[in-house]
């Protein structure tokens, strides 16, 4: 049987390196962890930022927390929205009104 | 447990058999998984940090609109926000854009709002006059301020300003900092010549985290014009972005999907004659059904779980380990400045367990069903084909 045999040790290889991800996932987290994101929070309390600099091709999609509700229409009412980063973005949480 | 081993020896021979296929199966499978693999990792990692980093973001941000646009805000109005119980200081902001056209880049200008000195993700220190400035690892490298340890800008009098280059955010922090130029309150004030008494916007922070929608509240009742946009907002935002009914992972969701689909139909909607032969033979030289069941069984979670594992694999290799250069290109849009993703690998057990069930019970109930139909006819019809 050394077929089922390779079957199930490549498998279990295959599980292995998954595992070792999830292991390295969290060593890079705990080494990271406390120190990166204090860093991370230090420059973000200091100045003041409340958007990641993703994309930058717009000012809706550079700070999409601060974007007024018709910014992806900006140039005329039902102007469609142009900028390919636009469509990365969920559409209002609710359209009934509950929005972040 | 011997048995079910000759059945996965057996179904392992069959699928060599027809290698080319079983393979080509495999490959469709791993891509598909590496496909959902990847925006999921990527929009969770980015979700997770998102929640963490923006911890400090300001309590209170208000905005000042106008026919529902983002105005400027009179300065008069945080003197007017500080006296409003329970808010522990107000601060003017000023920033704004500024559309670099030697680069063809946007950057984000920043004043520093009277903070000065070092950080630890900044490679020397923020400015401390008006001819000073900090900027991105972005923009330093599309600029070349690091060896320059200069830049220069045009101003909204169309005047080239030059400022030197007194500290360089860190490669770490890009993902907050790439574009941004960071320049003293006053010197942004001056570069985009913004009226006297005028900020961009207002950042509070309140004594106490549970009263920050009643000061917003407040805040609407006395500046109607006002948006004031909470710290949790913020954060929702983020979650909203890279949740899984976002675009980005709604688009290429559907397309994994619909070619997981196309592959589960093609299996579905019958098996070949050659298999059907196969099946017969078995089935006239005892086999039972249920043996037969077993055997599907087994050839469609070799190759499920195979591919299924080796797509995450790729998926986790791509986002962590390469920076998700692939699907970097397709989120990237028409941002010329982008950041590289130096996120914390993060492995949600829920997500491989979803993604798991999505892909490997439909793939292995599209190979057994058409089987269990061959198999229980008459093997002479079903070795006819």
């Amino acid at each position: 049987m050394i077929k089922s045999r390779i079957f199930i040790y490549f498998t279990l290889a295959e599980v292995l390196i998954l595992s070792a991800m999830v292991v390295y996932g969290q060593t890079v987290r705990f080494a990271r962890g406390v120190d990166e994101v204090r860093q991370k929070r230090e420059l973000v309390g200091r100045l003041g930022l409340t958007d990641f600099s993703i994309w930058t091709e717009a000012r809706y999609t550079r700070h999409p927390s601060q974007a007024d509700f018709f910014s992806p229409f900006q140039d005329n009412p039902a102007a469609l929205d142009h900028f390919p980063a636009g469509s990365v973005i969920a559409p209002p949480f609710d359209l009934a009104g509950k929005r972040p | 447990m011997i048995h079910h081993l000759k059945i996965i020896e057996y179904a392992i021979s069959s699928l060599l058999r027809r290698k080319y296929k079983s393979l080509a199966i495999v490959v469709a499978f791993a891509v598909t998984v590496a496909a959902l693999a990847s925006v999921l990792l990527l929009s969770n990692a980015l979700r997770i940090e998102a929640a963490a980093v923006l911890q400090a973001a300001p309590d209170l941000i208000v905005q000042r609109t106008l026919a529902g646009r983002h105005e400027l805000i009179p300065v008069t109005y945080a003197e007017t926000i500080r006296d409003i119980r329970g808010v522990g200081g107000a601060t003017p902001r000023y920033w704004g854009y500024y559309y670099d056209a030697l680069t063809e880049a946007n950057y984000t200008l920043m004043g520093t709002g009277g903070e000065a000195g070092l950080l630890a993700l900044l490679e020397g220190r923020l400015p401390a006059d008006n001819t000073e400035c900090a900027v991105g690892a972005g923009v330093a490298d599309l600029r070349g301020s690091a060896d320059s340890g200069e830049l220069i800008l045009v101003n909204s009098r169309n005047m080239g300003v030059l400022y030197d280059v007194s500290g360089i955010f860190t490669a770490e922090s890009s993902l907050l900092t790439n574009d941004l130029i960071v320049l003293t309150d006053t010197a942004v004030q001056d570069f985009f010549g913004f009226p006297p008494g005028l900020a961009t916007d207002i950042a509070l922070t309140v004594r106490n985290s549970n009263e920050v929608q009643t000061v917003a509240a407040k805040i609407k009742k006395i500046f109607p014009e006002t948006r004031p946009i909470t710290r949790q907002e913020l954060i929702r935002t983020y979650d909203m972005a890279f949740n899984w009914r976002s675009g980005m992972m709604l688009t290429v969701f559907c397309a994994a999907i619909i070619a997981f689909c196309i592959m589960a139909w093609d299996k579905a909607t019958g098996i070949s004659a050659e298999e059907k032969q196969e099946i017969g033979v078995l089935k006239a030289v005892g086999w039972d059904t249920s043996d037969v069941l077993v055997l599907k069984f087994w050839e469609g979670m070799v190759i499920a779980l195979t591919a299924f594992l080796l797509g995450i694999i790729i998926g986790f290799v791509h986002v962590f380990l390469f920076d998700a250069f692939i699907l970097a290109a397709v989120i990237k849009g028409w941002s010329v400045l982008f950041p590289n993703f130096d996120l914390t690998p993060q492995l949600n057990l829920f997500h491989l367990f979803i993604m798991g069930f999505l892909t490997i019970v439909p793939y292995v109930a599209c190979t057994v069903f058409p089987s269990w139909k061959t198999a229980i006819t008459d093997p002479e019809t079903a070795m006819r084909g």
